[in-house]
Parts: structure tokens; sequence; C-alpha cells
């Protein structure tokens, strides 16, 4: 294997890992203020399909280039409108988290595939988008032998999250917003008594992570897939949330397994091109987030240990 | 309207019905904003289920896997575990099932029955290594049961790729006839609808959901871990144990509902990109049911229904069939969070009240 081998297995593995990041740093906001959020791969789900959508819609207006970015748009304005139904549910009226994830899961892949049947005469899938992403090229990064091409040859999706990455740790664990989050998740009635907005707070966090994981989901479509169908968003959601725990609750952390599990993707990818595939099935690589979760979980690598408060609805003046 | 709220909030046994109204309620007003006419949906998806003897049939054989899958959602619950997993354990059951009736080769009375024993331990085992790593290492099941869905149906594609697979095509061999499950002079009956003893299974295991946990001092334990593990565990009862075994019963409940979609209804499995959603179902199925067996039975056939008249409805009414994920959504949503249903209620009240004063 070459250089530039390594170099193109890289690069697909941050394409593969864009969509992941994002949905994951929004698995984390909201779960660091308490509130469980499986219902990531419907919030992906509905900014996958609003982004195929607004930016064919874009498209055919004339927008050319500015086509992709008017769908993460409305992928970040899909996402927070499910996961405000999430939130409503589960903090005002205090309904089941787990249950409500599945319903917003549930409720997304109807709706969208829904509308695109209405939208579309009838067809399964959005008209092709013709004006998406472009991977672009970072002057002088680039030269460097295989980081040039893995990493900084990339769609600005890819930099948007690893610059998101930054941007939620540094407020997570060095702002006065971020220390309220954390504290809300923790032990939300001692946060409570010093003045923290807990409901309020936690309103945020989980409307938060609906932009982020609606983001996720419009990077999938804006630049591997143009469209958006039944099986667009399969799985990746899930994957999102085994990022959060395997990278135990934290950005870097979550980025880096995200990372890991899109490795594992694109030498699957590799292999099968080199046929190697019969030596290590498919089937387990795509197995392996999921294993790894299990297997954190358990304390077989290392340990992750969920927030004190995760999956308890704040009833206030509660002792 | 003040009486109606009080009925409502004290009778929480209400609350699913008033869930499935305002459901249908949900659905109707996305069809007339999609500019389609709800009521010819609604009763082209009624006419769909009881038009004739063929769609009856096949209704009956929709319910048949969300019955099983809700009974094992309820089970789980009922000793304090919420299972995301049956999906999985779903999965696994087929699996199970169609190893056994692809590999094997045996006279009918042995083939058919091996098969669905082995898909209900493997379904069972499937779901007991949850159990096992919640009693062992304290882990979350509602994340080992998520993640163990998707290692399920990964794995169920290599068994049949690697092992199972008919040339050529996306699936496995055929399960040989001694394995079915139909019955064949109730199909003919049915003009032919793909009659299986699952169904029957099904009713079975509604009986012995109840047998099990209040007819029996294994059963009271369970109920005791799930309503009170400290007060179990002062009255000498494993906690453990509990939470293994139910795992376990919980898992065979859902494999079942694999095995008789391969031996009842497929005769074969499909290599699959994704989940079926018979094991979510389930979980929608166990809430609407109030974990409750009887109540289990009634909201797996309004599943059953709902999910099989969807078609008709596209077909009678041009409606995308989708419509009823996102009344079953609503379902489940109003059933979660019954508080919404209240607050509505009272908000309805409370206007009626002010046009009155005016």
């Amino acid at each position: 294997m070459d250089a530039a081998t390594i170099g193109h297995m890289l690069n697909t593995a941050f394409v593969f890992s864009t969509a992941l990041i994002l949905a994951a740093l929004g698995g984390i906001l909201s779960e660091r203020s308490g509130v469980v959020n499986i219902g990531l791969e419907g919030l992906m789900t509905a900014g996958a399909f609003a982004a195929a959508v607004a930016a064919y819609k874009a498209q055919e207006a004339g927008y050319g280039g500015a086509s992709p970015w008017i769908g993460v748009i409305a992928g970040a304005i899909f996402g927070v409108l499910f996961a405000l139904i999430h939130a409503v549910a589960t903090i005002t009226f205090r309904a089941d988290q787990v249950v409500s994830g599945i319903v917003i899961n549930f409720i997304a892949g109807g709706s969208t595939l829904y509308l695109v049947k209405l939208m579309f005469e009838g067809a399964g899938e959005t008209s092709l988008v013709n004006e998406v992403f472009h991977k672009v090229k970072i002057p002088l990064l680039s030269d460097i032998p295989i980081l040039g091409d893995g990493l900084f040859n990339a769609y600005p999706t890819t930099y948007l999250a690893l610059i998101l990455v930054g941007v939620i740790y540094y407020v997570l664990y060095r702002t006065r917003f971020g220390l309220r989050l954390r504290s809300i998740g923790e032990h939300p009635s001692a946060a409570d008594t010093v003045g923290i907005k807990v409901l309020r707070m936690r309103y945020t966090a989980v409307l938060l992570s609906g932009v982020l994981a609606g983001i996720g989901g419009a990077t999938i479509a804006m630049t591997t897939t143009g469209s958006f169908s039944h099986n667009t968003i399969s799985g990746q959601g899930f994957i999102a949330l085994a990022a959060v725990i395997f990278g135990k609750w934290n950005p870097l952390g979550a980025m880096g397994a995200a990372l890991f599990f899109g490795f594992a993707q694109s030498i699957n990818n590799v292999l099968q091109l080199f046929d190697f595939s019969s030596h290590i099935p498919s089937e387990f690589i795509y197995m392996l987030p999921y294993v790894l979760t299990i297997l954190v979980l358990v304390g077989a690598v290392g340990r992750s240990r969920a927030p004190g408060a995760l999956g308890e609805p704040y009833y206030q003046g509660k002792r | 309207m003040s009486k109606l709220i009080k009925v409502v909030t004290k009778d929480s046994a209400l609350v699913p019905f008033v869930a499935i109204l305002l459901g249908l309620l949900v659905g109707a007003i996305i069809m007339l904003i999609g500019g389609y006419d709800p009521i010819l949906a609604y009763r082209s998806l009624l006419e769909t289920v009881f038009g004739n003897r063929y769609d009856f049939g096949e209704t009956l054989t929709a319910i048949t896997p969300v019955l099983f899958t809700g009974l094992a959602v309820a089970f789980a619950f009922r000793t304090g575990l919420f299972n995301i997993g049956a999906e999985g354990q779903y999965i696994m059951g087929m699996t199970g099932a169609t190893v056994i009736g692809v590999t094997v080769h045996l006279p009918w009375y042995l083939h058919a029955p091996l098969a669905v024993i082995v898909g209900a331990l493997v379904g069972g085992l499937w779901g007991m290594i949850a159990g096992y790593l919640k009693a062992a290492r304290g882990v979350n099941e509602v994340i080992t049961t998520i993640m163990l869905n998707w290692i399920a149906l990964h794995l169920a594609n290599y068994i049949v790729r690697r092992f199972l697979l008919e040339p050529g095509k996306g699936r496995s061999y055929m399960v040989d006839d001694t394995a079915s499950a139909t019955i064949d002079w109730l199909s003919r009956f049915m003009d032919d609808a793909r009659m299986h003893w699952g169904t029957a299974f099904a009713l079975l295991g509604v009986i012995f959901f109840y047998y099990f946990l209040w007819r029996t001092k294994q059963g009271f334990e369970l109920r005791v871990v799930g309503s009170n593990p400290d007060a179990a565990n002062y009255a000498g009862i494993s906690v453990n144990k509990g939470v293994v075994k139910a795992m376990f019963i919980s898992g065979a409940l859902a494999g079942l509902a694999g095995v008789f979609q391969v031996l009842g209804v497929f005769h074969n499995q499909v290599i699959s990109a994704g989940h079926t959603g018979h094991g979510f179902d389930g979980i929608a199925v166990a809430l609407l049911g109030g974990n409750n067996p009887l109540g289990v039975l009634l909201g797996a056939i309004l599943f059953g229904v709902l999910s099989y008249g969807a078609a008709g409805m596209s077909f009678g009414a041009d409606v995308p069939p989708e419509i009823i994920r996102i009344v079953i959504g609503s379902v489940i949503f109003f059933v979660a969070a019954p508080g919404i249903i209240r607050w509505l209620l009272k908000r309805i009240s409370g206007k009626k009240r002010k046009e009155e004063a005016i």
C-alpha cells in the first residue's frame, strides 16, 4: 500500500466521520445536560431530508454554489424542529426520554418519506442535487505527503465539524455556560439551588443537539448522496450515539471515536478494492463500533461513565 | 368537560384510547394539509383489512410478530428492564430458525419443532447478553440492547451470506418443507393468505405471560424485582438472577417472532440493509398495552391493522403509506407523555369556560 492509497483512505475516513462527529457533538450536549438522546438517528434523517429538498429548490432558483449551504441551514432548522418535540415531551411533560427518542426516530422516518412522496409526485427519493459540496484544497498544507491528501483536501463540512469540536470543547470546559450545562446533568437540584435555570438550560442543550445532528444529516445529503431516500440515514445516528459513549461524553473523545469508526469504514472500502474482504468479512467491520461500545461500557476497554442525572426528568422543588 | 378531564386523569386505563384517537387525528390533519381525504383514507384502510378473506388473513399474519415482540418488551418491563433489543433478538431468532431449516434434514415432527426451539433459544441467549451485562457489570440495558440490535443485523447478514446463500440471490436457500409452520388448509380457506402456527403460539404467549407472572413463584419474584429491587433483595430474591432470567424469556419471545416469520411467512432469510422495525413496533405495542397481556394483544391488533391497512390506504386514497408511521409515532408519544393529553384537555375546557363567561 503506497502513500497515495493511505491518503485516499484517510480522506474517505474523514468523509464518513464528518456526519458522525457532528451528530455525536449534538448527543454530547443533550446527554451532558441530563437528557438521553437516542433520537439522533431521527434528527439526522430530518436534517438530510431538509437539506436535500432545500438545496434542490435553491439550485432550481439559481442559487448555484450557495445551494448546499442553504441545504445545511435547512437541515439545522429541521433538526431543531424535531428536537423541539423531544424537548417538550421529556423536559416539560417528563415523558420517558428513551421512549421519546424512539418516537422521534419513528416520526422523522415516516414524515420525511411522506413529504418526499408528496413533493416529488410519489417518488421514493428526492431529485438529485447537482450543486453539492466540492472538496477544498487548503494551499501549502495540502502539499504535506499523506496528511495533505487525507485531511487538507476535504469537504468544507469536514472543516466545519472539526472546528465545532474545538468550539464545543471550549464551551463545555472553559465557559460558565459549559460548567452550568455539565452541572445540571450531574446534579440538577444542586444546580437549581445556586440559581441555574435547569429546564431552560436543558431546552437549550436539546435544541442545540437538533442543530448539530441536523447539520450532520445534511452533510451526508450534501456530500455523499446528493439526494434523500429511505436509506440515506441508516444507522449513522446510532453509530454517533456509540461514538458519544465510546468517547466518554467528551467532544475530543467522541471525535476520536467517530474518526476511528469512519476509518474502519474506509478500510472496509479499500479492502474490497483489493479483494481482501474474503479475509475480513465487511459485516465484522460494520459491527465494530457497536462491539467496542459494549466493551467500553463493560470496562474491558477503559471505563465510560454517564452523566449522573442522565435520563432523569427534573421536578422543580423535588428533593 | 371537567368531568372528562377527571376521568382521563384519574383513570390511566383511558390514556391509551385517548392517545389512539389523538394519533389518528394527527394523521388526519397531516393528510388534510397534504391535500388528501382522511376519511376516505381511513375507510380504505378498514376496507382493506376487513374487505376480503385474503387481506383479513394477511392482517392476522401481520399482527403475529408484533404480538410476540410486544409481549417480549412488556415482559422485560415487568421486571424493570427496558428491552430496546427486541429487534436484534427477533433477527437472531430468525437466523436460528433459518440455519436449522436450511442445513438440517429431519422428518417434519422433529424438524419444525427443532427450528422453533433453536430460534427461541438463540433469541433468548441474545437477550440474555444484555441481562448478564446488567447483572454482572451494571451496564444499562438500553444502550447494550441498542448496540446488540446492530450487531445482530450484521451478524445475521454474515451468517446468511457466508453459509446459507442461494447463489445469485440476496437471500438464503429456502427452508425445507419439513420445517414449515404454515397451516395449509387454513391458507386455502383464506384465499392463499400466509397463515401459520405462529399466530396460535403468540396467543399462547399471551396466556403464558399472564400465567407465569401472576400465577407462579418465579413470576412473582420477577415482578418484585421489577417494582422494587431493594425489597426483592431484602426478601432474599436474587435481583441479578431475575434480570438475566427475564431478559432470556423476553429475548425468546422476540426470537419466536422471527422464527415464525421465517417458517411461516417467508421461508427464507434475506440479507438486509436495515431493521424490519418489528422489534421497535413491539416497544410501541407494549407501551400501548400498559405492559399487560390483554392490553398487548389489543395493541398488537391495532398495530397489525394499521400497518397492513396502510397499503390499502395508498391504493384507495393515494395517501403515502408512511402516514401510518406518523400516526403510530404520535400514539406512542401521547401514551408516553400523558401529561400532554391532560394539558390539552384542560386548555380546551379552559377556553370553553371563558367563552361561557362572555
